[in-house]
C-alpha cells in the first residue's frame, strides 16, 4: 500500500466508482442512440398512440403495449401496496424486536427468488386457477397483476420498515401520554410521520413492477391488443422487447430499442418521484 | 388545608432486569399541591414519574412490585384501564415533542381520542388550554402552522396546553425546564402555581432551585430511595438527612 499512497488509493476508488457510473451511462447513451432517431423519424406521435403493432408490414405502434404495462402495474400496486404497508406496520408496531429479527431477513429472501420462478408458478398455479374460476385464457392482465403484486412486497415492506422505524420514539411516547391507544398512536402519528417514506417505498415497488420481464411474459399471455377486461391476454413494453430481440433486424429492431427508450423515461419518472419524496422527509427534520 | 392523598405508592420497587431501580418507597402525594423531586441523576426521580402514568410499561424488560393507588385504586391492578390512567395522569417531558401536526391539532389531539368531534367545543378547549399555558398570545393568529415551526420554548408550553386540553387530574413534569430559556421558564413555572388549583402537579427537576421556587413539598430521591420528603420549606432551610444538606448546598450531585 505504502506506494500507492493516500493520493493513489483515492484515485483507484474514484476510478472504480465512476467506472460503475459510466456503465450506466452508456447503456442509457447506446439505447438513446439507437432508438431516438427512429422515434423522430417514425414520428413519435404515431409510435406512442398507434395500435398497430405489425413488424412485417412495418407497422410500430406501442399503445397497447403502453396500456398494458400500466393496467399490469396499476393491479400490481392495488395488490402489493396495501399488503406490503399493512405488513409493515404490523411488523414494526405490533411485533416483538425479537421475532422483528426472523421475519425481516425471510422477506428481503423472498426478494432473492429469481422471477422466472414466480412466473413458473404463475403458470401452473395461478393461470389455471384463473382460467377455472373467472374463465378467460387465465395467462391475463390479473395474472401479471397478482404475480407481480407478490413481486415488489419484499421492496415496499423493508423500506417501509426502514421509514417507520425512524420515526423517533418521543412521538409514540407523547401520543400514549395523551390518552392514545396503541392502534390510534400508529395511525394517527407514526404511519403519517413516516407517510413520505412509505410513498417512496410503493413508488419503487412500482418501478419494480413496470420493469419487470420474465415474470410477466409467462403469465400474461403476450396478445398484442388493448385488454378489454382483467381477463385478457397482454403484451407490456418489457414483454414486447424481450419477446421480438432475438429475430428483430433493421426499423424492427429500431423500434424495439425505441421501446426501451419510453421505458426508460417512464422509470426515470418514477425514481426522481421517489427521490423527492426521501427527500422532502429529510428536509422536514 | 382539605388536601386529600390523590397518589400514595406502597413499598414501591422497580426493576430493569436484573437491577432495582426504586427501593422500597412509601409515599403519600397530596391533592392540589406541587410535588417538587429532586436528586442526582440516576436517583430514579424519572422512573418514579414514569411509573406513575405506566409508561414504563413500553420499555422491555421493566418490572413493578408494591402498589400505587391513584384515589385510593391500584393502577397496576390488572383490570385497570392504562388508556383512562394516562388521560388522568398526564405527562410533560424533557424535551418537548410536538405531534408533527399543526399548533391546533396538537392540541386537540387528545380530546379527540376521547371522542369530542364538536367544533366549537373544541375550538374553547383549545383557547383555554393555550391561555392557561401561557402561549396563547403568541400563536393565536397562526394556529394552523406547524407545531415544528415554533421555538424551544413555546413547543414547550404547547406541549403543557395539549395536556391540559386533556383535563387530567395528575400533571407529571420531567425537567420540563432543562433545555428551555430564563423567560420560559418563568413562564412555565408560573403557569404551574396557577394550575395547582385545578390539577396535583409533580414536578422532576434537576434545577433545586427550581424547586424551592414553585413546589409546596419536596421530595430528595438518592440511588432509587426516597432520603427526605417534606414541606419545601423545611427541607430546604432545616433538612433533616445530612444527605439532603449536601446536596441542596451543592456538595455532590
Amino acid at each position: 500500500m505504502k506506494f500507492l499512497g493516500e493520493k493513489g488509493v483515492r484515485r483507484v476508488l474514484a476510478g472504480i466508482a465512476f467506472s460503475a457510473i459510466s456503465a450506466l451511462l452508456l447503456i442509457a447513451l447506446f439505447i438513446i442512440k439507437e432508438g431516438l432517431p427512429f422515434i423522430i423519424s417514425y414520428g413519435p406521435v404515431k409510435f406512442l398512440l398507434s395500435s398497430d403493432w405489425q413488424p412485417q408490414a412495418g407497422k410500430f405502434g406501442i399503445w397497447p403495449m403502453i396500456v398494458a404495462s400500466v393496467w399490469v402495474t396499476l393491479g400490481a400496486m392495488l395488490v402489493g401496496a396495501p399488503l406490503g404497508v399493512a405488513c409493515a406496520v404490523y411488523l414494526t408496531e405490533f411485533v416483538p424486536r425479537r421475532v422483528m429479527g426472523v421475519i425481516k431477513p425471510t422477506i428481503e429472501l423472498l426478494a432473492g427468488i429469481p422471477s422466472v420462478v414466480y412466473g413458473f408458478i404463475g403458470v401452473m398455479v395461478l393461470a389455471p386457477l384463473i382460467r377455472s374460476q373467472l374463465g378467460g385464457p387465465g395467462l391475463s392482465v390479473l395474472a401479471g397483476a397478482i404475480i407481480l403484486g407478490v413481486m415488489i412486497l419484499p421492496t415496499i415492506i423493508s423500506i417501509s420498515i426502514d421509514s417507520i422505524q425512524s420515526v423517533p420514539n418521543s412521538y409514540r411516547e407523547g401520543s400514549l401520554a395523551l390518552g392514545a391507544t396503541h392502534w390510534q398512536t400508529t395511525h394517527m402519528v407514526t404511519v403519517p410521520a413516516a407517510k413520505s417514506g412509505i410513498i417512496a417505498a410503493i413508488i419503487l415497488g412500482m418501478g419494480r413492477a413496470i420493469g419487470e420481464t420474465m415474470a410477466v411474459i409467462m403469465v400474461a399471455g403476450n396478445a398484442v391488443k388493448i385488454p378489454g377486461s382483467a381477463l385478457d391476454s397482454v403484451r407490456t413494453l418489457t414483454a414486447n422487447i424481450a419477446l421480438e430481440m432475438g429475430y428483430a433486424t433493421g426499423q424492427h429492431r429500431q423500434a424495439l430499442f425505441a421501446t426501451g427508450v419510453v421505458l426508460l423515461i417512464i422509470i426515470m419518472i418514477l425514481n426522481s418521484l421517489a427521490g423527492m419524496a426521501i427527500r422532502k422527509r429529510a428536509g422536514k427534520r | 388545608m382539605n388536601n386529600a392523598i390523590k397518589i400514595a405508592t406502597r413499598d414501591l420497587k422497580a426493576f430493569y432486569g436484573p437491577e432495582q431501580l426504586l427501593m422500597s418507597l412509601n409515599m403519600d402525594i397530596q391533592a392540589n399541591q406541587i410535588l417538587g423531586i429532586i436528586g442526582p441523576s440516576g436517583s430514579g426521580k424519572t422512573t418514579f414519574l414514569r411509573s406513575l402514568n405506566r409508561l414504563n410499561d413500553l420499555v422491555h424488560g421493566f418490572r413493578i412490585e408494591g402498589s400505587i393507588l391513584l384515589d385510593g385504586q391500584d393502577i397496576y391492578h390488572p383490570d385497570f384501564d392504562v388508556v383512562a390512567l394516562r388521560k388522568r395522569v398526564g405527562m410533560l417531558f424533557a424535551l418537548p415533542v410536538p405531534l408533527p401536526k399543526s399548533i391546533y391539532e396538537n392540541v386537540v389531539y387528545g380530546p379527540r381520542l376521547s371522542g369530542i368531534g364538536d367544533w366549537k367545543k373544541l375550538d374553547r378547549l383549545v383557547e383555554a388550554s393555550l391561555k392557561s399555558a401561557f402561549i396563547w398570545d403568541e400563536v393565536k393568529d397562526r394556529l394552523g402552522s406547524p407545531a415544528m415551526r415554533l421555538s424551544g420554548g413555546q413547543q414547550q408550553r404547547l406541549c403543557l396546553a395539549r395536556i391540559l386540553a386533556q383535563e387530567p387530574e395528575v400533571i407529571l413534569l420531567d425537567e420540563p425546564c432543562s433545555g428551555l430559556d430564563p423567560i420560559s421558564t418563568a413562564k412555565i413555572e408560573e403557569a404551574l402555581t396557577i394550575l395547582k388549583q385545578k390539577y396535583t402537579i409533580i414536578l422532576v427537576t434537576n434545577n433545586t432551585k427550581q424547586a424551592a421556587r414553585v413546589a409546596d413539598q419536596t421530595a430528595f430521591f438518592l440511588m432509587g430511595s426516597l432520603i427526605e420528603y417534606g414541606p419545601t420549606s423545611d427541607l430546604f432551610t432545616v433538612p433533616q438527612d445530612k444527605r439532603t444538606n449536601d446536596y441542596i448546598t451543592g456538595r455532590f450531585g
